[in-house]
């Protein structure tokens, strides 16, 4: 909402600079977003009078003007501009003058004749962005009177922002009633008398949803000038509001709804009919819109103005053409109604329009306007345009100005919301400025009536945040709640954060939507659960994981030559399922690039797939069941180093690497991977204290030999189980193929660590321990012991 | 004897030519060990007459004696030749660059939030969760936004089918938290939200963090206390300046957006804070009735504040991010920017 400070004070004084009253808005929740002047800095420019225009002697186009101008003699100024004509008033820049963008007006010779002066445009003045020829002023403006003080254009503009509850705030007597409230100052009476009508034509109005539309008043004016200028006064206002002048009958519905917040509509009478309906669109009707680009199609949820035969507008959202005011206008239908915001909400929107009229309706115009602005409007048509009015038809009531049923406000529950009392006098004072009537109540009660231009006043909530708010937040106290015992940290996801990144991984933070293509190419077995409007065709689905995100941003860092990457990423994958969809955290990794970082020695190892494994082991220690690889294939994996994670039983992710068509795709080399189910290693059991054995441990290492395709998890696992109570640890610490050894053997080193509490072993305790151990994978593996 | 003295002479510069420790004992068991030449000449005494034989048993003894100790300091001063050239050899250039671990790094989003978690868990805030596909009921209805209420203009929904949305906000965290669990209730909700939008200072996606408090005795001044105490922590400036200023939230009343002192200008107007002197950084207000009535919780008998922030803002204006889109570019090289030390 644009304020024009000038237009503000037909109501009220302001003895504020811009700033200041600026300042106070956005204090009261009515934020500002600029002051802009109503017309940039120029000075020396008069009101001038043409007394007479003269042909040039030696240029077709320029004219040589008489120009009374305030000085004893009138000046000679040379024009070219096409619309000049004698007895004209029109802007003149004085020798000395300066105009906007440094422009210095000198005396001058054009064409071998003096020019004293120079007569302005509205666009060399700054007032508009383009201009067709001389600012045309109102004949009564006093030659010789500075043009700032004639026009006022020494007022600012108060650009605000409104929230969408402050539809009161829409025209400028609710702004003013704000200020009044906010400056504890009164407002000027500002009472509309009624036209009296001359003319006895009148239309027939039907409203058949009076839901929708409790409130319709309608009137005919005849006679009319559709060709009269809009006042300089009044096309100035809707300048600085920032509408453009379009006629005059347009501008006064304009200005109207900026003065009060009420919309209206004139109808051409001569291309409607003479019953009003506002009804239902029908299924099949269409409505070409003002102006005539745009037709709409029209349903029952549709509200909108009719005659007998057709759709003229829709209701409280934009009228049609074929029933426009056009230069030839004579007639009108003058509309001016309530449209309840729940009828009218979202119909904007669905139409692709939104309207000063839409954007009022859908957030609450005060009802009772409807005949204030009717007689407003009225009676600048008639002052400016000529003609006379009928009688205003009306169908439904004009409700009260305060809304019935009042709200009990109490003093307790003002202490209980805002923490401090108020006084009984700060809070009467306050809600009467806002127009509510207020009753004394029970002891520490009100009664409030509020005043229905506010829709947001329903209870009492309501009414103690206007407290809040006019009072000033600023003068509110500042308390903390009772204190409560500190929340524990949550450590579990943040050690293992931790850990990642002291182990070289970047965190990275992904979009959880994705291109389709891509979630194909990673899990092809899942239909991921689409966006209906995405912003663009690669974030169009939801990720059924994280490691197109991961490669994403890996091809993005190796393109930029940023090659030894560890990153992971935490957050949601979305897999829609038979149940419904399942957002699931995860914790994802990714490995590119050396083992280790570049040094001077030179010892450059490329990552491998167990470098992503020992990651997923350094990640899993918080399992409560033992962590298990086993060799599975996945979609997106390299099928020989690709591996299911499990906790115990329960499979919680992958590792492996990645399938090389799809490293290809991304322009990268090898990569590996991993997923987990973050819940599941999230775990961060506090350590438990386990006893030290005092006495010796004794290591035997053992060289099997079984065949290639006995995973060696499987052979640790199996020794396990025997659950010894002896055998400490065991370690795989070597893996052998070759000389000595059949095809299709592997040998694999074991090194046993034997210890007890209570005493120190002896050989016949190692011989125990290794002999049930070969036992064991003789038996299940078929193992031998290579010597 | 003349022999004695020769054989002396000879050990003696034998000693001194001795250039390692092997050699040096070489010279020992020449000249002193059992069979040794000096060792010899003891037991040649019994040939001599016996009253010569004292003197020479002690000159023998006496040259065995000399013999053994320059050998003794010849050992030390081998020994510290040896050491010396053992340092020498394993000599160093202590300027090459050390073998450090490659250093990994937090997201600045994920540090910026665990850092306003830790402050509210100091305040009893617990963290709550939930989900970023979430219905329409949740993210709007029980916050009081109706279908087409104005409010939901404002949110460029991005949406799945007439019932799912991906949330716009936070804030439907704090009903799931009034569903889960009844007051007194303290919560923190960080998180993914989206909106259908992308521009310079626009992301899709971004962060935002809420926080719920609903007690008997919550009021408007706890919430300006709190928030207070919390932007002043937050960004290290004891006297940071704040103020609230009303605004409009369908889902809290009375409603308030928090500003703080530019912290670029200090709130002498500068184009960060767009000559204004004020930034704003989040959104509050004490919780609707509506909201907590249509949790069940009776408003008469509880009174709560809520309040969100966006992640993005708070970590730009932390760190002097000047570009929102660095946020999910996730270069490395920015993201390494935020590591900690040691």
């Amino acid at each position: 909402m644009r304020i024009s400070i000038e237009w503000l004070q037909d109501w009220l004084q302001i003895d504020e600079t811009p700033q200041d009253l600026g300042h106070r808005l956005t204090m009261a929740g009515l934020e500002l977003d600029a002051i802009e002047p109503a017309a940039p800095a120029f000075h020396g420019v008069r009101v001038g009078r043409v007394l007479t225009v003269e042909p040039h002697p030696d240029a077709d186009r320029l004219r040589v003007c008489q120009v009374e101008a305030g000085e004893n003699e009138p000046l000679n100024i040379v024009c070219g501009a096409p619309n000049v004509y004698a007895g004209m008033v029109a802007p003149v820049a004085v020798v000395g003058a300066e105009l906007p963008g440094e422009f210095r007006i000198k005396r001058s010779k054009l064409r071998g004749v003096a020019s004293e002066g120079m007569l302005c445009s509205a666009r060399e003045l700054g007032l508009a962005e383009d201009a067709e020829g001389l600012l045309d002023l109102p004949a009564d403006l006093e030659p010789g009177a500075d043009l700032r003080t004639a026009m006022g254009l020494d007022d600012h503009v108060l650009d605000v922002d409104l929230t969408p509850n402050r539809a009161d705030c829409l025209g400028m007597r609710g702004i003013a009633r704000e200020c009044s409230a906010l400056l504890d100052r009164p407002l000027h009476a500002g009472d509309i008398a009624a036209v009296t009508p001359e003319l006895d034509r009148r239309v027939q109005v039907q409203v058949e949803d009076e839901q929708a539309c409790p409130v319709y008043s309608a009137r005919v004016l005849e006679g009319l000038d559709a060709g009269a200028t809009t006042p300089l006064w009044m096309s100035e206002r809707l300048r600085r509001a920032g509408v453009r002048p379009i006629s005059a009958i347009v501008d006064v519905t304009n200005y109207v709804m900026l003065e009060l917040g009420q919309p209206l509509h004139a109808f051409d009478a001569d291309r409607c009919g003479d019953t009003i309906r506002v009804r239902r669109g029908g299924e099949g009707e269409t409505l070409t819109l003002l102006g005539g680009e745009q037709t709409v199609k029209l349903s029952p949820a549709d509200l909108v103005i009719a005659d007998a035969e057709q759709p003229l507008a829709l209701a409280g959202i934009m009228g049609g053409a074929s029933s426009a005011v056009d230069a030839e206008t004579t007639r009108v239908v003058l509309e001016c109604a309530h449209f309840a915001p729940r009828a009218l909400a979202g119909r904007a929107r669905e139409h692709g329009l939104h309207t000063d009229a839409s954007h009022r309706f859908e957030r609450g115009v005060d009802p009772t306007l409807v005949p204030q602005a009717m007689e407003r409007a009225s009676a600048l048509l008639v002052s400016i345009c000529g003609g006379a009015c009928g009688p205003v038809v009306t169908a439904g009531e004009i409700p009260s100005v305060q809304r019935e049923g009042a709200i009990t406000l109490r003093a307790t529950r003002i202490q209980r919301l805002l923490g401090v009392a108020l006084e009984a006098g700060v809070v009467e004072r306050i809600l009467r400025a806002l127009d509510c009537v207020v009753e004394s109540g029970d002891e520490g009660e009100w009664r409030v009536f509020a005043p229905r231009a506010r829709f947001d006043l329903e209870r009492e909530e309501d009414l103690i945040e206007e407290l809040a708010r006019v009072h000033g937040y600023d003068r509110l106290p500042r308390t903390l709640p009772r204190p409560v015992a500190p929340v524990p940290p949550d450590s579990g996801l943040k050690a293992l954060r931790e850990g990642l990144t002291r182990r070289g991984f970047h965190e990275v933070i992904s979009f959880s939507f994705i291109d389709r293509e891509v979630s194909r190419g990673f899990y092809p077995e899942v239909e991921p659960l689409a966006l209906a409007n995405p912003i663009a065709s690669d974030m169009s689905v939801m990720r059924p994981g994280l490691w197109p995100g991961l490669v994403t941003t890996a091809a993005w860092n190796t393109a930029r030559q940023q090659n030894d990457l560890r990153l992971f990423e935490h957050g949601l994958r979305f897999v829609p399922d038979a149940s419904g969809l399942r957002q699931e955290p995860r914790l994802a990794g990714l490995m590119t690039g050396r083992a280790v970082p570049e040094h001077w020695e030179g010892e450059a190892r490329e990552l491998d797939f167990f470098d992503a494994s020992g990651e997923v082991e350094m990640l899993c220690t918080g399992l409560d069941a033992p962590l298990r690889l086993r060799a599975e294939r996945h979609p997106a994996l390299h099928d020989g180093q690709s591996a299911r994670v499990l906790a115990g039983e329960d499979p919680i992710g992958w590792v492996g690497r990645l399938h090389p068509a799809l490293a290809e795709r991304f322009d990268l080399g090898a990569v590996f991977l991993f997923d987990l189910d973050a819940r599941a290693v999230c775990h961060d059991p506090v350590p438990q204290f386990r006893p030290l054995s005092a006495y010796p441990s004794i290591r035997r290492d053992l060289a099997l030999v079984v065949a290639e395709e006995v995973p060696a998890g499987d052979l640790l696992a199996a020794i396990e189980a025997l659950d010894l109570p002896l055998l400490r640890e065991v370690r795989l610490f070597d893996v052998y193929r070759g000389k000595g050894l059949n095809p299709g053997e592997k040998s694999l080193a074991l090194g046993l660590i034997l210890q007890a509490f209570e005493r120190t072993l002896d050989e016949s305790d190692v011989a125990g321990v290794t002999d049930a151990v070969v036992a064991q994978l003789e038996s299940r593996f078929n193992a031998t012991l290579r010597h | 004897m003349e022999q004695l003295q020769e054989l002396t002479d000879e050990a003696l510069a034998r000693v001194e030519a001795a250039t390692d420790l092997k050699a040096l004992d070489d010279v020992r068991v020449h000249y002193l060990g059992k069979k040794g030449v000096l060792t010899a000449q003891l037991k040649e005494l019994g040939r001599l007459p016996a009253e010569e034989r004292p003197a020479a048993g002690q000159a023998v003894n006496a040259a065995k004696e000399r013999v053994a100790e320059a050998i003794e300091a010849r050992r030390t001063a081998l020994a510290e030749a040896e050491r010396e050239a053992q340092l020498a050899r394993e000599r160093v250039d202590v300027t090459l660059p050390g073998r450090r671990p490659a250093a990994g790094a937090l997201h600045p989003i994920t540090s910026t939030i665990e850092r306003i978690e830790h402050f509210f868990a100091g305040l009893g805030f617990r963290v709550a969760e939930g989900p970023e596909v979430e219905d329409d009921t949740h993210n709007f209805e029980a916050l009081n936004i109706p279908a087409h209420h104005p409010a939901r203009a404002m949110h460029d929904t991005f949406y799945f089918d007439a019932h799912r949305v991906l949330r716009t906000h936070t804030s439907p965290v704090q009903i799931r938290a009034m569903e889960q669990q009844k007051p007194p209730l303290r919560a923190i909700a960080p998180g993914r939200v989206y909106r259908c939008d992308s521009d310079l200072t626009h992301s899709p996606m971004f962060h935002q963090i809420e926080g719920l408090c609903v007690d008997e005795d919550i009021t408007f001044a706890d919430l300006r206390g709190i928030l207070d105490a919390f932007l002043r922590g937050f960004f290290e400036r004891d006297d940071l300046a704040t103020r609230f200023r009303p605004s409009y939230f369908p889902f809290t009343e009375p409603s308030a957006e928090v500003d703080i002192q530019c912290v670029h200008c200090g709130g002498d107007g500068c184009r960060v804070c767009k000559h204004t002197g004020w930034l704003e950084v989040m959104g509050c207000g004490m919780v609707h009735p509506n909201v907590l009535g249509h949790v069940g919780i009776d408003p008469e008998a509880y009174t709560g504040f809520a309040f969100g922030l966006g992640v993005e803002r708070m970590a730009m204006l932390r760190h002097g991010v000047n570009d929102l889109r660095l946020f999910f570019d996730n270069d490395i090289r920015f993201i390494g920017q935020f590591g900690q030390a040691g």
